[in-house]
This record gives structure tokens, sequence and C-alpha cells, in this order.
């Protein structure tokens, strides 16, 4: 993870789930950017086996290769979260994040928190609570919030805004965002 | 400005009728559904991920689209060498200006129509060429390897300098796109009546609309018929423009748009990407999925322009309004976008005031063309306007909210008819009660006085949106299935404000089931009815009274098959939940889906229209929005404690949403007042300096405050139309800026002219005022 993006490390300084410890990863090996490499992806605890380019990000392997499209693009730079995931419970922005450094790590998507058909109680406080309208950085900000209840079960009001504050809702769901956060992390706690 | 059969999301579109609709049905007086905390019914599929997107769209053989865009603000191109290109990994079609393909094309927009690849590049973002590979890198690389010549030109990107005689030309006919005039009474004789006449100039910036979902399509064709997934507002504009610009028929551009992740205007109309998509899947003989990067959608999608106005008015010591002249320049951008449209019309409409001017100019830059943006120019007349009414109100010694209601006009005075009708009063009056309008400005004050160098201060707007009562055209389609369940068929886009679940809301009232059992396709051409754009706020107002006449009319079906078999004539009966009863007999009753009929042919098909709206009035919503804010004088920093939206938007329709919509327009308001303005390089380059959400700055959760609260002001209106609805989703965002503007004056004691009001602003004004 040493040279996971920095909009990662962006996130992680403005998320309050996000206090990654950096560990030291393997040595790098130099590839041209149009060979590929195999990769074992886990993603939602299924393995995936796929034959990327180094230069691919997460974002596109998850959503262009494997075709799990919940994590949507919004920028492709780190600024507005659509892409968040969790990597080992932490969220992340996978547009900044490189396929390659996601090897060996537990990634979880949005789909990753259904049970089967079954919305989980993140997604149903969002879906209760109105928390979003064009609905494209609903998966995002549920993945930061789900990330910051892993993290802080019992976040005060500051602490789920700054929970989603790496996350942009343009059309302005935010009030409804905070009162969705809230009842989830009373289900999820009780 | 436009008259209400030309507004903007529907300008150069042609519009067809409906059927008239027959009898409209009475208001309801009492609904059960409608109104009612309902979650949306494709919550499930927006919060699971599972919801398509256009820009999630991925088809067989399907390849990616790159733009090659001109960097400069104005230039031409002298050569494009797209050699190299052309021989890289994964390239499937290319094409450039000189492309046999491109040959004759014309692009259209706003009356405006010129060549596809325009070699004289008017604006930073202009397409030059467009790459479509196996992956989005490889079109990239590819993109990146064609080699153009351009002859660097000199530009004008400042619209205060378009127009000084000393700026290049963006247009051989000069810099003035348009000129609008508009004046009733006597404004000379007004100002002379008046004890106090004051004058300012304000300025607003140029807001970018950077929906989260990048504007984008997935073009597919099959033979000679063509398929377009577009991020749209409206598939049957995208359908229009595209069939015209290709010379299709428009039954062989199917457009599809089921979800869009938010367009606030810039999603009207597709984009010359969305012709190079299809052009190039053509070339390919494969599907092309053509997304912008995010920072294109900050050069060439539109954008809400920059304003510069003047505002001069006077009052009577009693209140009495009695002149305003109002000025105002604005920029279309390098083509023809409504750089000033509509910006003076609350000047003109919302305070009672007998003498009126208006002048508005619109001018050509190079920079990417306006396209409307929520409410386009309402936010920066109202920036105007409510600061003046607070400026006024303190000269003459009377309370902001007073001299609002002393002028509250009893007619639209800029179309010379009535509202149906007006929440105005109520939306101020109700609105600061709620607020707690006295104590806070109270309490204000006395923090003020302390010393602390935290000030505080309260402010409110009020407003009119243009327009917002909706009309024809609109037909929708209601199947009503054996068992009981039920299809609607409708062809407006759900833009995020919720409409899909407003018409299940109707559609269930009517038919006494549950909106979970209405299954809605919408946003296709090939598949549902003829809808215009979802703008204007005009969705729910056009489109809920037409699925209730479809309802009706399913009803009106099942009732004569009823007849049958209960032995009763048709006119004695009712629906009663989802029974039919007789009314003259409450013994004989039948569950709808026991009728025989229904039972035997399985499925009931209801046709509904939009009827007219009410001639010679106008349906207007009404909106009032109060804040509190504290400003830190010694770091600049401003935070907003709280905020009101007071909004009369008729009937609501469904208080969940709808709470959602009026907290979200504060939210971009609150960007428009204070964080968000687009920063060209003008002295130099004239390229834009800040096209990322990085260096662009939205509001985020913390720049909002949590106590935020809406207070429907719930006006009957059986005129507006048979559900009483009007439109939300644009007042919302009107006088919220204006409002903290107000706060912060009461703060500081600094006016500020200019927006957005960001801390480095602030920080820069009081220190001005320290100095002088």
């Amino acid at each position: 993870m040493r040279t996971i993006g920095a909009g990662a490390v962006s996130a992680s300084l403005t998320g309050a789930a996000m206090v990654a410890e950096s560990k030291p990863g393997p040595p790098e090996k130099i590839l041209d950017a149009t060979d590929t490499v195999k990769l074992k992806l886990n993603i939602n605890g299924v393995n995936y086996a796929v034959l990327v380019e180094p230069r691919w990000t997460l974002l596109f392997v998850l959503r262009e290769a494997i075709g799990l499209t919940g994590t949507k693009e919004g920028c492709g730079r780190g600024e507005c979260g659509a892409c968040t995931v969790l990597i080992d419970d932490i969220p992340r922005y996978a547009c900044m994040t490189l396929a390659v450094e996601a090897e060996g790590r537990r990634i979880t998507t949005i789909e990753g928190l259904m049970t089967g058909e079954e919305l989980g109680p993140v997604q149903k406080a969002f879906l209760e609570e109105d928390a979003f309208q064009c609905g494209y950085c609903t998966p995002g900000q549920v993945m930061a919030v789900e990330g910051l209840l892993r993290k802080t079960p019992e976040p005060s009001m500051d602490e789920i805004r700054t929970g989603v504050s790496g996350n942009l809702c343009r059309c302005g769901a935010y009030h409804h965002i905070f009162r969705a956060a809230r009842k989830a992390a009373i289900r999820k706690t009780r | 400005m436009a008259e209400d059969g030309t507004i903007y999301y529907t300008n150069g579109l042609p519009v067809p009728d409906t059927p008239a609709p027959g009898e409209e049905p009475e208001f309801w007086k009492e609904t059960d559904v409608v109104g009612k905390r309902t979650p949306r019914v494709d919550a499930y599929e927006r919060v699971s991920g599972t919801a398509v997107y256009p820009s999630d769209i991925k088809l067989p053989n399907m390849i990616y689209g790159a733009i090659l865009r001109c960097p400069h603000a104005h230039a031409k191109v002298k050569k494009v060498d797209a050699g190299r290109a052309e021989k890289m990994p994964g390239v499937r079609a290319l094409i450039t200006g000189d492309s046999p393909e491109a040959g004759g094309l014309k692009w259209k927009y706003r009356g405006y129509s010129g060549p596809l690849f325009d070699a004289h590049c008017r604006f930073e973002g202009e397409v030059v060429a467009a790459v479509a590979a196996d992956t989005p890198y490889q079109a990239w690389d590819a993109v990146h390897a064609i080699d153009v010549e351009y002859d660097v030109l000199p530009h004008v990107v400042d619209h205060n300098l378009a127009l000084t005689g000393k700026a290049p030309e963006v247009h051989d006919q000069g810099n003035l796109a348009g000129t609008d005039e508009y004046e009733r009474g006597d404004v000379a004789g007004g100002f002379a009546e008046a004890d106090v006449v004051l004058e300012q100039n304000y300025e607003t910036g140029c807001q970018l609309h950077t929906p989260m979902e990048l504007h984008g399509c997935v073009a597919d064709w099959e033979g000679d018929r063509l398929t377009i997934w577009e991020s749209s507002q409206g598939v049957y504009a995208v359908q229009s423009v595209l069939s015209g610009i290709l010379g299709m028929p428009l039954s062989k551009v199917r457009v599809i748009g089921h979800y869009m992740g938010g367009g606030f205007g810039s999603k009207l109309w597709p984009g010359k990407y969305t012709v190079l998509a299809a052009l190039m899947a053509k070339q390919a003989a494969r599907p092309v999925k053509m997304i912008l990067t995010r920072e294109e959608t900050f050069l060439c999608v539109g954008n809400r322009p920059p304003n510069t106005m003047r505002l001069k008015a006077g009052v009577k010591k009693d209140g009495t309004l009695t002149a305003f002249d109002f000025e105002c320049i604005g920029p279309s951008g390098a083509y023809p976008g409504g750089g000033t449209e509509i910006v003076d019309w609350l000047v003109r409409d919302l305070y009672q005031c007998d003498n009126v001017r208006c002048l508005s100019r619109d001018v050509y830059i190079h920079a990417g063309t306006a396209r409307p943006f929520r409410a386009p120019g309402h936010p920066q007349g109202s920036w105007a306007l409510e600061q003046m009414m607070d400026d006024l109100a303190e000269k003459i010694g009377m309370d902001p909210i007073e001299l609002r209601l002393k002028n509250i006009p009893s007619i639209s005075q800029g179309r010379g008819i009535p509202y149906t009708r007006t929440g105005l009063k109520d939306c101020i009056e109700r609105g600061a009660e709620r607020f707690g309008w006295k104590d806070a400005v109270k309490r204000a004050r006395e923090q003020n006085r302390s010393g602390s160098h935290i000030k505080r201060g309260v402010g409110m707007g009020a407003c009119l949106w243009i327009v917002g009562g909706g009309g024809p055209p609109s037909t929708v389609v209601i199947k009503l299935f054996r068992d009981g369940s039920v299809n609607l068929n409708m062809g407006a886009s759900d833009i995020g404000t919720g409409t899909k679940t407003i018409m299940a809301m109707v559609a269930a009232e009517e038919l006494g089931v549950k909106p979970d059992v209405i299954q809605i396709e919408h946003a296709d051409t090939g598949t549902t009815q003829y809808a215009t754009p979802s703008g204007g706020s005009k969705t729910v107002p056009t489109e809920a009274p037409t699925v209730r006449n479809a309802a009706i009319d399913v009803k009106r079906q099942i009732i004569q098959m009823a007849a049958e078999d209960l032995g009763a004539p048709a006119v004695d009966l009712d629906y009663e939940g989802s029974e039919i009863v007789s009314m003259k007999d409450k013994s004989k009753r039948i569950q709808v889906t026991d009728v025989s009929g229904l039972k035997k042919r399985g499925v009931v098909i209801g046709v509904g229209y939009r009827g007219p709206n009410p001639k010679n009035k106008s349906v207007n919503p009404f909106a009032a929005q109060f804040c509190e804010l504290e400003v830190n004088t010694k770091t600049g920093e401003m935070k907003i404690l709280r905020f009101l939206g007071a909004h009369d938007s008729g009937r609501v329709m469904n208080r969940l949403t709808y709470d959602n919509q009026v907290f979200g327009g504060i939210v971009m308001g609150i960007g428009f007042g204070m964080t968000e303005f687009r920063q060209l390089d003008a002295n130099q380059t004239g390229k834009l300096c800040n096209r990322n959400w990085h260096d662009y700055k939205l509001p985020t959760a913390l720049d909002v405050p949590v106590d935020m609260e809406s207070l429907p002001i719930e006006i009957d209106d059986p005129e507006a139309n048979n559900t009483g609805a009007k439109g939300l989703g644009e007042p919302v965002t009107i006088p919220t800026a204006s409002a903290i503007a107000n706060a912060l004056y009461m703060a500081t004691g600094i006016r500020f002219t200019k927006a957005p009001v960001h801390p480095m602003e602030m920080r820069r004004r009081l220190s001005a005022g320290k100095e002088g």
C-alpha cells in the first residue's frame, strides 16, 4: 500500500474513518505501460483473476473489466469520492488506487454490502431517509459511511460530517445523508 | 425575456401538441398517498448500485472514445496530423475535420448553426479530433499523439471588455449577442417621487454545473438504426437534435436515459460528443462509449454566466417602491447561450413597482457557451434586488421583512396578468415567524455589540420563479393488469428530483393501489411517450396531472366493465380504494381484480393528456429563505448556522423528496454565494485556471449547516392544474445567496456586492474597511 494514490491519502486526512497505517510493500518491478500483468483481486469475498495493464486504476478494473458498476467515476482524480470503496475496511478512492496495488487486500464495494438481494443497514438507512437525489454519488457516500461506522460505531454529528466530507454531492443531499448515517449507526450498534 | 412558448428548456426544439384531455377531474380535497413521506420507488436501485446509468453501459465489442480539444481560448486550426495516432495500439476509429464522415455536418444550438468541426476555435475546449480505441487509456494515448498546428489569436474572456471596441471580435458581426429592453410606467417620474434613491453595482461569478455523472453517452448502430444511451434531462431533445444533424428519421434514432447522474440544465441538450460517438461507432462498426473527463465538463458543457449588474431603486418613506432601473451585461460565451437571459425577471415581477426599466446586453467572449443553469438568471437578479431591498429598508428605517410585505403585488406585473395564486406574503410572513426572525435579529445585534470578534448576522431573501407551472405537451399511458398491478409509461426523465416516485404516488392515489405495485417505464424514445426535457421546474406540474388523467381513463373503462358485473348503471359507480362501489347501494361492490372484463382482457390501457394552463393567468412558485451565520473577523471564515426555506410550490406531492429538494437548492445556493466561481486567465492566455473540483470548490458536508428546515407553504391552487402542484427544483436555489449576503451585512456592516463571498474576499473587505 506504500504507493497508493494521493487521493486516498487526502481522504485519510479528511475522513474520520481513515487512519491508514502504511505498511511497506514488496520491492516494485518496473513494467511497460502496455504490458499486462496477471492479478488476483479479492472483491467482496470473491477472488477474481484479471489481466491488467499496470496503469489501470482499481476503478477501471472494477467497472469495465469485472463489471461491478456500482462504484462510480466522478472525477478520476481523487476529488469527489464517487468511487469510494473499502480496502481492508478503510474508505479509499478507487480512481487513485492502481489495480496492481490492491492485490492481496480485502476490497469491498457497494455490491458487497448486500446480503443476496437484501440491502445492508447503511443502504437501508439511505433509502428510508432519502439520502440522495440523482443517486450517482450515493454508492461512494454509502461506502464512506460504512467505513466510518466500522471504525467509529457511535459517531458524533461532527464525525459524520467529517466522515463524508471527502464525498461531494452536487444535488446537495448532505442533510439527509447525515440523518441516514445517524440512523444506520443506531441500527448497527443496537 | 423568453416567452412561455419558447422558454429555455425547449429553445430550438420542435414541440408537438397533445390532444385535449377531455373533462378535467375535480381537485383533490384529501389525499391518502400524495403528500406523504414516501421513499423513492427506485431507491433500491440507487442505493444498491444496480441502477444502470449511461456511464455504466457496457455492450459487447464496445470501444471507448476520447476527444482532442483546442487548448487555446481563440485559435485557428491550420493542420491536423493524425498519422501517428491511427497506427497506435487499440485504435479503431478516428475522426477529424478532414474525415469524410464529418463533411457537411452542422452543429446546431439555439439558432446558431456551424460546422461540427470548426477550424476557427472560439473557446478552449472546442473539438478538433476524436478517437475510439479498445480502452480509454489507449484512446487518450492516441489523442495525445495527434499533432495539431494552431494559429493562436487574440482573445477576450472578460465580458465587461467585450463591447469596449478594443476587444477582438468573437464573431464577424461583433460581440453583441443580443439586447433586451423592457420598460413600464414612468421611471424618471418614479425616481422624482422617491424619498430615497439608491444605486449600486453588483457582480456574480460564473457557476459551473458539474453534475456528479460526467456528460456522455454510448452509441450503438444496428444497420441504419442508432441507439444512444445518454446522460440526459430529455431523451426526446437528444433524439430531435441527433436526427436533425445526421439527417435520420426520428424513428431510427432511439435515445434511452433511464438513470442520469444530475444535470441542473447542462444536460437539456446533447453535445458534439454525442454526434462524435455516433460517427465513430459507425466508422468502427462497434458501439462507442464516450464519457467526458471531469476537466472537459468545466470547459464545454455550459455554465451560469457571470453577470455585472447595476440597480437603481427609489422608495418612499412609507415603503412604497417608486422605480427600478436595472442594467445587466453577461456573456453567452463563444456561441448564443443566454448570457443575460431572465436575469431581470425578479426586478420586473417580484415586488409591486409601477415604474421599471431593464436593459440587458448579452455578449460573446472566447469561453465555453452558457447553458441554462437551475433557475437561469434568477439567483443573479436576486443577488442585486434582495440586497437593494435591505438597503432601502435600512435607509427608511423599516424592517426588511416589513418592506417586502408592503410590496406584495396582486398580479404578475411582468406579464400584466394575475397569478393563479401567490404565496409570496405567506412565505415571508410564516417563514419569518418560524425562523424566529425578530429574536434572531436581536440576538445578532447583542452579540455584535459585545465586542467579540465573532460577529453574527441574519438575513433573508424572497423570490418567485418565472415559470414552474408546467403545461402541455404530455402524454402518459397507464396499463392496469388483471392482478391489479400497474405499468406507467411516460417519456419524462427523472433527474434526481423524484419524478418517478411522485408519478407512482399519483397513479396509486387514483387507482387505490400501493405505489410499489407500479412499474414505471420512462425516458426512452423507443418505448415511451413524447416529453419535453426535465427543466424549468416543470416536470411534476406537467406530468402529474397527465398521470392523473391517464389513471382516470383507466377507471372510466373499469367502471364500465364493473357495471355489467354489478348490474348497476355505470353513472352510479365510483372507485373506493381498489373497489368499485355503487353510490346508490353500497352493498353493490366489487374488487377491481374481480371485474370480469378485466380478467378476460388481462389489461386495461388508459391514456392521459396534459390539459392547457389557465388562460391569462400565470402559474408561479414563490419562496422566502432565511439564514443565520457567524463571521470570524480575524480569519474571514464564515459559518452558516442555520437555514430555513419557506416555499409555496402548491401541493406538496412527496414531503420526503420535497424537503430534500429544498435543502439541496440551499446547498447549491451556498456554492453560488460563497464558494464557486470560474477563474479565467483574462490577461494572458484566456484559459480556465480552475478546471477541477480541487480548484473549483463545491460545498462539502462541512460547508452546510446541520440545522436546516423546510417549511412548505401549501396553498391550494386548483387553477394551476388538476393536482395543484407547482415546480420546486429551481426556486429552492434562487434567494439563498442573497439571504447570505444580507446576513453578512448585518454581521460586518459591509455590503458584499460581488459573489461569491469566500474567506479571502471577506478578509480583503474587512482589511479595506479598516484602512478606509
